[in-house]
């Protein structure tokens, strides 16, 4: 029990805890914004991927960082442009289409990756973002090295929260965004365009997703390699449950899990770690949100248009 | 906000209308104007075309011919903003309200610039509260929308249109879901709307309501304007007629000779299931040779009393008896095998499956007893000579028993319905809401239905939120509020205004202390 008292003391599991929520926060808020205006976005694991590799791409080929987070970001608002097309305007099954869009957009970057690099055996690494310690915050105990001393887009994850925040509870744009995922006929019915409203959002939240992915390649590995997204997304669209559709709730909802992953890999090097098989602790983020989602969601309200199309003339 | 030099001439002009949906014509050539200060009433049955008319005035379709003028001013054709900005408002029969949103988010959707840095509250709080003090509409206006009761929404769904300055209100179908007494004080409110120089459009079928509130009346029939009359040159049974295109005849009516309980309920409990609220105490009868109505409005036990008889629901404290006798395990199994005839809310729903035929439809109660099993086999002859049976005996209009029942009007599907259930001959006829949004025709002919098996000796449960309906075929009425049950009223001993009492809940603690 010492061995785990101590884990939980250390300034550096606080760190590997906000490191590993980063890029789930990106990618939570981006699917939250799409689930919230009506859309059920399954592209968010490929998105990510693709996000990953665009922004990683970019500084490899000599861009800057920030010029790669762009260049990322872009590369999602791309695929959500055909995510939101064919879910929007066409009504198809969000379901399909998101799944489509997953294999297209992890496929698309792993074989642009092969088509720039062929004869790359070990993934060449990128200068990336390198932390940036907060002047005075950065002191303090246990909070500082965690909280304030982190790369500029974990700073920007959090800053995002607070942004969707207020836009969706403060804004004109939030209010109609919001309505369109509970009752478009409320929106359509003042004159406002639901197929506007939801492709925005999609697109948008999609950008946030590619993010997310290209955290992972310019904040954490500092290189592409296949399979390195490696589920998130599937987690960021339980966080969304999770946090009841709620920004903040999700944003606690990516801690925890960044804790228990965090948590994880420590336990595997404990005394305990001996003893029990590692794949056991490699279950144990997974099982736990599980847990978590059991409990959390029992009372969240789903948006109550959520992967329902609108069709202007329908009832 | 409308200038005063256009007061003189009408607010509203619509010239010319016509919209088709493929072959069917919507609309054909309707022209209606509508004076400042005036209420008129556009009366039709379903599918006359009320609803497209008012969809194109307010821009949520194109029409294909004609023009629409408010103020003077041609309105572009679909876009619904332009319509708002000109001062029409739209209260939709199914509410355009947003049930995660509190009142005030609701009303002040869509009002301000989408991109606007802020949403301003304060403001919007101050104006809204002060509309419905002027207009005797009280809401909260935190309150979230998905804990309001559907009078209350309505309210929020009115003022929402004043709330942008509306000069032209129009009101689809605004009482289907209101009590006598609800429906009165909407009309109160819109009598305060026409004093300060409001014009309205009251769209209804409801021949009382159109000759309470309205001055003038446009009747529509299959798409076309067969008339306009001054309400004071008129009567309901010569708009009915107007309406229908036929004199109408009201089912015939001969006197009941109440038999034996058939089902009984003694103290029954059932849970609340979410949204829909259980039973809480239900004392009831259906006798052999008799019609029970229930009034109420709807979401006060309507649904848990029609699932426990169906058997979708067990009572969690009291006693059901059938026939007597405490069934042993009550389920839909034992519901059918009992010869419960069940006639569903919601016929597309639950009483049809859209995509299978109408010899499918026909057997869906039975598709596992003889003849149409027969060793575990199909046997679709037999299912197809009952379709057959009847599609001749219940005038069911369809191209053949292979036809989709997703292709028939409501009125056709409801007659398959009836028809399935009738054929057996069930001693117990659960209707719940069987004439919802039929045409009269098709009303009197499941009216006549039930009244013909009432006399052979059946007991019928007739679930209704139209009163008029309830007055004119029960022998006995219940009046539901909050799952409980009002003692049995006979036949002719209440009006409509003293069942609108009992739906609001009076009297409930009385009859509790008589008891």
């Amino acid at each position: 029990m010492g061995e785990i008292l101590e884990i939980f003391l250390s300034a550096s599991f606080w760190a590997a805890v906000i490191r590993i929520a980063s890029p789930l926060i990106f990618a939570t808020m981006g699917e939250l914004i799409c689930e919230r205006a009506g859309v059920l976005n399954l592209g968010i694991e490929g998105i990510m991927v693709a996000g990953a590799f665009a922004g990683w791409m970019t500084v490899y080929s000599g861009g800057g960082l920030w010029t790669g987070v762009v260049v990322a970001m872009l590369a999602g608002m791309l695929f959500g442009l055909l995510h939101g097309t064919l879910t929007v305007p066409f009504g198809l099954s969000q379901h399909v289409v998101g799944l489509g869009i997953t294999l297209l957009a992890t496929a698309s970057a792993y074989f642009a990756y092969r088509l720039a690099l062929p004869r790359v055996t070990t993934p060449p690494r990128i200068e990336a973002f390198q932390p940036l310690p907060i002047p005075i915050l950065s002191d303090i105990p246990l909070l500082g090295p965690a909280l304030f001393t982190q790369t500029p887009l974990t700073y920007l994850a959090f800053v995002l929260v607070a942004v969707v925040s207020f836009v969706l509870f403060r804004t004109p744009l939030g209010l109609a965004l919001r309505a369109a995922g509970e009752n478009p006929a409320a929106v359509a019915a003042q004159g406002l365009s639901v197929t506007g409203l939801r492709m925005g959002a999609v697109i948008v939240g999609s950008g946030l997703m590619a993010v997310g992915g290209a955290f992972l390649t310019m904040s954490a590995f500092n290189s592409f390699f296949f399979e390195m997204v490696n589920g998130r997304g599937w987690i960021c669209i339980a966080l969304v449950v999770f946090g009841a559709w709620m920004p903040g709730k999700a944003l606690l909802g990516a801690v925890l899990f960044g804790m228990f992953d965090a948590l994880q890999i420590r336990l595997q090097q404990t005394s305990i770690g001996a003893d029990v098989p590692y794949q056991i602790f490699l279950m144990m983020p997974f099982v736990l949100s599980i847990l978590a989602l059991v409990i959390m969601s029992r009372r969240a309200s789903v948006p109550a248009a959520l992967m329902v199309p609108f069709n202007k003339g329908e009832r | 906000m409308a200038p005063d030099s256009m007061a003189q001439g009408p607010v509203l002009r619509l010239d010319g209308i016509t919209k088709r949906f493929g072959a069917l014509v919507a609309n054909d050539a309707i022209s209606v104007t509508l004076a400042p200060g005036e209420v008129i009433a556009l009366l039709g049955e379903n599918g006359a075309g009320k609803t497209t008319l008012m969809n194109i005035l307010f821009g949520h379709y194109t029409a294909d011919a004609g023009t629409v003028e408010v103020f003077g001013q041609t309105l572009p054709q679909g876009n619904p903003r332009a319509a708002l900005a000109a001062g029409v408002g739209m209260v939709h029969q199914h509410f355009t309200l947003a049930d995660n949103l509190s009142v005030l988010e609701n009303v002040v959707l869509g009002t301000q610039p989408l991109w606007g840095a802020r949403l301003d509250m304060a403001g919007a709080r101050a104006k809204l509260v002060g509309l419905a003090q002027d207009f005797g509409l009280a809401v909260d206006p935190d309150a979230r929308l998905g804990s309001l009761s559907v009078g209350e929404r309505q309210r929020v769904e009115i003022l929402k249109a004043l709330y942008r300055d509306a000069r032209i209100l129009i009101l689809d179908e605004p009482t289907a879901v209101l009590t006598p007494q609800q429906a009165d004080a909407l009309f109160a409110a819109l009598r305060k709307m026409v004093a300060q120089g409001l014009s309205i459009i009251f769209i209804s079928h409801k021949l009382h309501e159109v000759m309470a509130i309205a001055s003038r009346v446009v009747v529509l029939r299959h798409g076309k304007q067969v008339g306009e009359v001054a309400v004071s040159d008129t009567d309901p049974r010569a708009l009915a007629e107007m309406m229908v295109g036929s004199a109408i005849t009201q089912p015939e009516l001969r006197a009941a000779t109440p038999g034996p309980a058939l089902l009984e309920l003694r103290k029954v409990v059932t849970p609340d299931r979410g949204t829909t609220r259980g039973l809480r105490g239900v004392d009831l009868a259906l006798r052999a040779g008799t019609i029970t109505g229930l009034a109420g409005v709807s979401g006060n036990g309507q649904a848990a009393l029609a699932d426990l008889i169906a058997g979708l629901e067990r009572p969690s404290a009291g006693e059901m008896l059938l026939h007597g006798a405490a069934p042993a395990q009550w389920s839909v199994a034992e519901a059918l095998g009992a010869g419960i005839a069940r006639i569903p809310e919601d016929r597309h729903k639950t009483g049809t499956i859209a995509d299978f035929s109408l010899t499918e439809n026909a057997i869906l109660e039975r598709y596992n007893q003889a003849p149409f099993a027969r060793r575990g086999w199909l046997d679709w002859r037999a299912a197809r000579d009952f379709a057959q049976s009847v599609i001749r005996a219940y005038d069911v209009r369809c191209p053949g028993p292979d036809t989709r029942i997703r292709l028939l009007s409501g009125g056709n599907m409801q007659k398959l319905i009836l028809g399935r259930v009738m054929e057996l001959r069930p001693q117990i006829i659960l209707a719940n809401q069987p004439v919802r949004g039929l045409d009269i025709g098709a009303i009197t002919f499941v009216q006549t239905q039930l009244l013909a098996a009432r006399d052979r000796g059946a007991a019928v449960l007739l679930i209704s939120e139209d009163l008029d309906e309830i007055l004119a075929l029960s022998d006995q009425i219940h009046v539901i509020s909050e799952g409980r049950l009002s003692p049995p009223f006979a036949r002719g001993t209440m009006s409509a205004t003293d069942l609108g009492r009992w739906m609001a809940g009076e009297g409930f603690e009385r009859g509790r202390d008589a008891a």
